[in-house]
């Protein structure tokens, strides 16, 4: 339901034919050669297509073409990080120094990426993620809002988080969960297990994950509801998630790539970049995560943005705040999935790009026609080296550091113009 | 008590390399001849100690050390200033009650502080895991953990095992049981690592809401009936249960807690009938120790626990200490 604004760029149906380029399309699997034809700020064409002799040619020089990245999750509006890692649309969660539970602040946020990017942000779903009473979800979905959120907490009630559910289906939006049993999870940070012991932290066991998920999942078939799970991390929570997708329910899940590709292990020596919510897991549950990326169980991979600075993360490990810095390492670790065999490019474009936009209902992240014209140019094989003291994010408190990567998104393209 | 029969460090190693480290924040930084390293060291501290009113030794003079507590302590950080003052350093506590930390300044923040004060060895106790770590890497002298969370209080583990080794004569083959709150307790994570290290059998009895998960990767086999958990056992070590985790939080009250795992005469005897009884102080008499067992003459080496605490932080503060010193094999 797109209305004409009346101030409409009078360049807006500009004819762009994007030619030399390896189309890494989320609905096929593997890259192909092929031509992207864009009028104004849509795809009208991708693949074996003609080039109108009016059009305006773009040589992609061999570079991997693929949608840009819709990152479903982030704490921070980041630009540089977000620009650095190929991400043109951002769903920011609610959890803000004021949370987003008002129609003013989520307007207020759908502005803060202008013009180089969307923000998505997605309405609190209590007043002041309290977990207690419903906030005014359908005046922020008019303002902006795409999704509902818990936030970075599980909504402990059930009764609650029954009428949320319910709620946010009336209005046809997806609500954006946090798998942690609060009362199993409470102050720990760390998982239960060998590495907690020795470094004698707080900690609670995985299955805090598996026991949201289930009472989540059973209130999503009671009212029907869309439920987003943020972040699986655990054998147990994707065994759930398998058996609600196999019985039909409108159940998605995401994963960030530190969960991929770190056990719990990593935070020996009380790294706090390390220090996550949820916490890591063992690396049996490690294993199970790149396997329910490989099976398809995970739909989403999220670089769950959050820039911390050493007055967050320069603190003992119980003291500092959770999260990473993860914007820019998102597409270059994930391609680790595909030079390991887990998925097809195409796949990773689905989980990076294609299935959060259709989770939060915008008209993106694939090459059909009609489809935003968000683009991103990237040399796959490139390599680099993270360096937490050099990274273009609002903070370098990434677990990575001095990782060897390859991948890098060398190009942007908003709404057919170049960033 | 038996000849003490100390064993050779290990004979290849001397000065710097017998024990090559700068700070002492874990007993699992630590190899099992540099324990024992610094228990020979501590042996002769013990002996001075009991020599008469003169107890001074003055090589640590013109040195400052700080002791450093975020976390409120009687009898350790009274033993750290009565070791410090024994060496003839400048010894200076600054309390977290008293000091900046109550206005919010921040731990690097004060670690900053202490060091611009030129201080030439640190004692930390705080009470988050890793701290003492966290503020060892931003100081230019050594740093001594006197405890950090649940994590490790490496000198308690030292003066424990230095008080076993005078009243038993060794390690190979005896059998510790570490009974009580393991969970929270960094004197038994300590301990575990260090006993275990040193050839005991240890045991961690426990009820199952205070046992650490996958104890045994600490070198301790868990055990959760108190009974089972003394059979035969060498020495039975005690810790203290928190006020805070009796009420419900973990065990349902302490006087259900005493019936089941507290440490009383009737209980003692299902340990060897020689078997040491320990506990790192302050003790919840009538709740995981009764006073009889506690104040027994023969049997209870609580007090000699402290009166090694003394001999073990001056070993520590003497080691730590030599190659700023400039003593030679030790620059």
């Amino acid at each position: 339901m797109s209305i004409p604004t009346p101030n409409k760029d009078p360049m807006a149906m500009t004819k762009l034919a994007i030619i030399n380029g390896k189309l890494a399309d989320p609905a096929g699997r593997n890259v192909s050669g092929g031509v992207i034809l864009i009028e104004g700020d849509r795809i009208v064409a991708a693949g074996d297509v003609a080039v109108p002799g009016d059009a305006e040619t773009i040589d992609a020089g061999g570079l991997v073409v693929a949608p840009g990245l819709i990152d479903l999750g982030v704490f921070a509006t980041d630009k540089p990080a977000f620009h650095f890692g190929g991400i043109t649309r951002a769903a920011l969660m609610p959890d803000q120094s004021s949370p987003l539970d008002d129609a003013g602040l989520i307007r207020q946020a759908t502005r803060a990426g202008k013009p180089d990017f969307w923000v998505h942000p997605i309405a609190a779903a209590t007043r002041g993620l309290k977990g207690t009473e419903l906030a005014e979800i359908g005046m922020m979905q008019a303002a902006g809002a795409k999704a509902v959120g818990t936030g970075r907490q599980w909504i402990a009630d059930s009764g609650v988080m029954m009428r949320v559910l319910s709620y946010a289906s009336g209005l046809g939006l997806t609500v954006v969960t946090h798998a942690e049993d609060g009362g199993l999870a409470g102050k720990a940070v760390a998982t239960s297990g060998e590495t907690a012991t020795r470094l004698g932290l707080p900690h609670a066991p995985a299955c805090a994950e598996a026991m949201a998920i289930a009472r989540d999942i059973m209130l999503a078939r009671a009212t029907g509801a869309a439920i987003h799970f943020r972040l699986v991390t655990t054998k147990a929570g994707f065994d759930q998630i398998r058996a609600a997708k196999a019985e039909g329910l409108k159940v998605t899940c995401g994963i960030s790539p530190a969960y991929l590709f770190l056990a719990d292990n990593a935070v020996t020596d009380f790294r706090t970049f390390a220090r996550l919510s949820p916490p890591l897991r063992s690396e049996d549950d490690r294993k199970a995560s790149i396997a329910a990326v490989a099976d398809g169980t995970v739909d989403v991979i999220t670089s769950s943005h959050d820039p911390r600075g050493p007055e967050d993360k320069r603190l003992p490990f119980a003291d500092a705040a959770p999260g990473m810095a993860g914007a820019e390492t998102l597409l270059a670790l994930s391609l680790n999935l595909v030079r390991e065999g887990h998925v097809s490019l195409g796949r990773l474009m689905t989980l990076l790009s294609a299935n959060p936009a259709k989770i939060l209902g915008v008209n993106a992240g694939s090459f059909a026609p009609g489809s935003a014209a968000d683009l991103i140019f990237v040399d796959p094989d490139m390599p680099w080296i993270v360096d937490s003291t050099k990274m273009a994010a609002q903070a370098g408190n990434t677990p990575f550091n001095r990782m060897p990567v390859q991948g890098r998104t060398r190009k942007i393209m908003k709404g057919g113009v170049f960033l | 008590m038996p000849d003490i029969i100390v064993p050779s460090a290990s004979p290849d190693l001397s000065g710097r390399a017998l024990f090559p480290h700068r700070h002492l924040l874990s007993i699992a930084d630590l190899k099992p001849w540099e324990i024992r390293f610094l228990l020979d060291e501590a042996e002769h501290w013990a002996k001075s100690n009991r020599g008469g009113a003169r107890k001074h030794d003055d090589r640590l003079a013109g040195m400052t050390q700080i002791n450093a507590f975020f976390e409120n302590s009687t009898r350790t950080l009274l033993s750290f200033e009565i070791a410090g003052k024994r060496l003839g350093a400048d010894v200076v506590n600054m309390a977290a009650a008293t000091s900046s930390v109550k206005k919010g300044e921040t731990l690097i923040d004060t670690a900053m502080t202490l060091n611009a004060m030129a201080a030439d060895v640190i004692v930390i106790r705080h009470a988050s895991s890793g701290a003492v770590a966290l503020i060892a890497d931003k100081v230019d002298c050594p740093v001594l953990n006197a405890g950090d969370g649940w994590h490790q209080h490496p000198t308690q583990a030292l003066l424990d095992a230095l008080t076993i080794r005078r009243r038993k004569g060794g390690f190979e083959g005896l059998i510790v049981a570490i009974c009580g709150d393991v969970l929270h307790s960094r004197v038994a994570r300590s301990n575990m690592l260090c006993l275990a290290a040193l050839g005991a059998q240890v045991r961690a009895v426990a009820p199952p809401t205070l046992m650490p998960p996958e104890v045994e990767m600490l070198g301790a086999t868990p055990f959760y009936r108190m009974d089972e958990g003394l059979e035969g056992a060498d020495v039975v070590m005690m810790l203290r249960l928190q006020n805070e985790r009796m009420d419900g939080a973990f065990i349902p009250s302490p006087r259900e807690y005493h019936m089941l795992y507290g440490l009383t005469l009737e209980r003692l005897a299902i340990a060897k009938p020689d078997a040491l009884v320990m506990h790192p102080g302050p003790m919840n008499r009538g709740v995981e120790i009764s006073s009889v067992v506690a104040d027994h003459p023969e049997r209870s080496a609580i007090t000699e626990q402290v009166e090694m605490g003394v001999a073990i932080r001056m070993a520590c503060l003497d080691v730590l200490t030599r190659g700023a010193r400039e003593v030679e094999g030790w620059s």
